[in-house]
């Protein structure tokens, strides 16, 4: 490894990266040699990073074993995609971006060991993962002790920042606020009955939802809140309970194999969401898979992305996706902003000029990604991202149709006041 | 809470309470019954229980997926031959692992744990790789969605029904199997004497690997069921095992009427409280009482009379 770092291009590694352009039409298009401007690796990665004159390692660690990796499987897909446009573009600084995948295997201690041996080992330059808050919060101690950089893609509660952090899903003001004030507006909707799975995502995102009901929306009021154990199957009684208090707005932010057991028997319950107006924040195109179109079509899902938005990145991004991973996959919320971490971290080191993690952290606010499926996307100093959030509804088909989006992107809030 | 319903919304509410307790209880009979046979009456403790009942779910999934593309005329009733196929399917590995793994431990149940603890493992990562890590959707016949209007105000889920009467019939073939059929008797008689039993002719080893096949069968064909109401995963079959557990234990294992009997009180007591309360506090308050029953009646509801 100490050969490589030295600056100047050894004539192997020359032929290598000749050669592997060659077999890169794309490259043709440039015009000139990449590695013309490629500046020195000395000057580049002055803390002992895994970059080379050819190339620069990140981690990629998502669960592909156990219960969550049926959720963190997308998010993998789309970092992998995001590396080899990255590559097929002519790569980061002019080197080519290798990966280290590990297996965080929805054992949190294992994601912590598993982030130390990538930071620590491998020395990464950075590290696209984790998926649930219960993973991020394992491992944030840890890119904070060997100063790492983390890219992570779920929309999650907000209540953190760091500088070793990118969140590039929306924090919960940005996902739940805009929602709320769009059934209050265009349904008319004054009651709302709150459900959730028991742990802090959906705990806290309703404690921001009843207190913008509350304070915030004209004459409405939240009828029932509850929450069930993760991997709860059975919903008859609360379904009975809805029945009885008659709320315009089931607000559900269930999650998992309840999901799928949640809205399997609402829709045998005999309650019809073309009626009833449903909103949730936790499905996305992924879930609809397992839950079956025909069992959630109507209910309307507020987020940032959905597949079938109509923009030309999204045009490309998505037969992009399917070509590599299939043509039945589908692509969610979560997907999307995953794909963002990678490019995100190509465009921040572009604008350091650097690898260093402080650098790229202090270079991070403002760095603008005007390639995003979901449109514009920046950087914001609290290292959340500007978004857009849109509201869409549920099709049997298992894709979503946009109802609404936000004119202007939402600023994020992780700590916002009055919410807590 | 009810200050402002009028009486006849709070029958309806009554009504519909009173069927999502019996549909809980069926669920409950149904996933704990595979067991019941296994644990109960083999002394196996088998922890991958719940993926045999989603091995049952996937060979759902597939029978639909291949009913759609050979036979569409066939879709409506398709979920019948699912129903059987996950039964073979699931009872045939039962078999299979009976003979590989079980069979060596019949001496060392505690040993079964880790064994079985180990072939559930080894089966979610099998499911993982063979069907992917996401969740599949199993398409319905229309008739199976959707609920039957009662009356104005009240709605029964006609999969909720469907899931009654098939842990009815179930639970009568199987008491009908072992309590009435030559083989039933054969059974009953390894578990209280294996020696004896032996010692009168009874091929002891041909009697243990059906009646594990049986068990894991009929997890199988709750499997099949539950893709009606719950998610089809490599892992779904987790969200299973302990509620599973909770009831044959509390049952008091060795018998099936105590199962039954635990199913009816756990599913009332659940339903009953989520209504009131919440779900997870529920969940904690019927635990408790579960914890507080069993220190004062270790052995469960209903014990056998065994001489020690």
């Amino acid at each position: 490894m100490s050969d490589e770092t030295k600056p100047g291009l050894p004539s192997p590694l020359r032929r290598k990266l000749l050669m592997g352009m060659a077999a890169l039409p794309a490259m043709s298009m440039l015009g000139r040699p990449a590695f013309a401007d490629v500046p020195a690796t000395s000057a580049v990665n002055t803390t002992g990073l895994a970059v080379t004159d050819s190339e620069v390692t990140v981690g990629i660690l998502h669960s592909v074993t156990g219960t969550m990796a049926i959720s963190e499987t997308g998010s993998v897909e789309a970092e992998k995609l995001a590396i080899e446009q990255i590559n097929a573009a002519g790569g980061v600084l002019g080197r080519k971006i290798k990966f280290i995948q590990e297996d965080g295997a929805s054992d949190w201690p294992t994601f912590a060991e598993k982030a130390k041996k990538l930071l620590v080992n491998d020395k990464c330059a950075a590290v696209m993962g984790c998926w649930t808050s219960a993973s991020r919060k394992a491992v944030l101690p840890v890119f904070e002790q060997y100063n790492g950089m983390l890219y992570y893609p779920t929309f999650y509660e907000g209540l953190e920042q760091s500088k070793n952090v990118i969140y590039t899903g929306q924090e919960a003001t940005q996902q739940i606020i805009a929602g709320l004030d769009w059934v209050n507006k265009t349904k008319g909707a004054k009651s709302f009955y709150l459900l959730g799975s028991d742990y802090i995502w959906p705990r806290t995102s309703n404690k921001i939802a009843r207190k913008h009901i509350e304070n915030h929306l004209q004459g409405c009021k939240v009828v029932g809140e509850e929450y069930f154990p993760l991997g709860s199957t059975q919903f008859n009684s609360v379904i009975n309970k809805i029945k009885l208090t008659k709320p315009d707005v089931i607000y559900a932010i269930i999650v998992g194999g309840s999901n799928v057991a949640f809205y399997k028997q609402l829709k045998a319950a005999g309650i019809d969401l073309s009626k009833q107006t449903l909103l949730t924040i936790s499905v996305t195109e992924d879930e609809i898979d397992g839950i079956g179109g025909e069992n959630i079509a109507g209910a309307y899902a507020c987020m940032k992305y959905f597949q079938s938005l109509d923009n030309p990145n999204n045009k490309a991004f998505v037969p992009a996706f399917k070509k590599m991973w299939g043509e039945k996959t589908v692509i969610g919320d979560v997907t999307q902003a995953a794909y963002l971490g990678p490019w995100l971290w190509k465009l921040t080191v572009e604008k350091a000029q650097s690898f260093d993690i402080d650098k790229i952290a202090a270079a991070s606010p403002g760095v603008e990604f005007k390639g995003a499926p979901e449109g514009y996307v920046r950087i914001h100093e609290n290292h959340h991202l500007w978004s857009k959030t849109r509201v869409g509804r549920a099709k049997a088909d298992g894709q979503y149709e946009l109802i609404y989006e936000t004119a202007d992107l939402v600023e994020p809030n992780p700590f916002p006041k009055g919410y807590q | 809470m009810f200050g402002d319903y009028s009486i006849s919304d709070l029958g309806a509410i009554l009504a519909m309470q009173g069927f999502a307790g019996l549909i809980l209880f069926s669920v409950y009979v149904l996933m704990a019954l595979g067991l019941a046979i296994i644990f109960g009456q083999m002394g196996v403790i088998n922890m991958a229980h719940g993926e045999f009942m989603i091995l049952g779910a996937y060979v759902t999934w597939m029978t639909s997926n291949a009913v759609q593309h050979v036979a569409p005329w066939l879709f409506p009733g398709y979920f019948f031959i699912a129903m059987i196929l996950a039964f073979i399917a699931s009872g045939a590995l039962g078999m299979l692992v009976e003979w590989v793994l079980i069979r060596h431990l019949y001496k060392r149940p505690l040993d079964t744990l880790l064994a079985t603890w180990g072939l559930s493992l080894i089966l979610q990562q099998a499911y993982r790789s063979i069907f992917g890590a996401r969740e599949v959707g199993v398409e319905l016949p229309e008739w199976m969605m959707g609920s039957w209007q009662a009356t104005d105000s009240i709605q029964i889920p006609i999969n909720g029904m469907f899931v009654m009467g098939l842990t009815i019939l179930i639970t009568i073939v199987v008491f009908y199997i072992l309590f009435w059929s030559s083989w039933g008797k054969q059974v009953r008689a390894v578990v209280q004497n294996r020696v004896m039993a032996g010692a009168v002719g009874i091929n002891t080893e041909k009697v243990d690997r059906y009646t594990f096949g049986l068990g894991c069968g009929i997890a199988g064909i709750a499997g099949s069921a539950f893709t009606m109401i719950g998610s089809t995963g490599p892992t779904a079959g987790q969200l299973y095992i302990v509620d599973t557990f909770l009831v044959v234990v509390f049952g008091g294992a060795a018998s099936l009427f105590g199962t039954i009997a635990s199913a009816f009180s756990i599913s009332q007591t659940q339903s009953t409280l989520e209504f009131f309360l919440s779900g997870s506090m529920a969940k904690v308050i019927t635990l408790l009482t579960i914890v507080a029953i069993l220190m004062v009646r270790p052995q469960g509801l209903f014990a056998l009379k065994v001489r020690k």
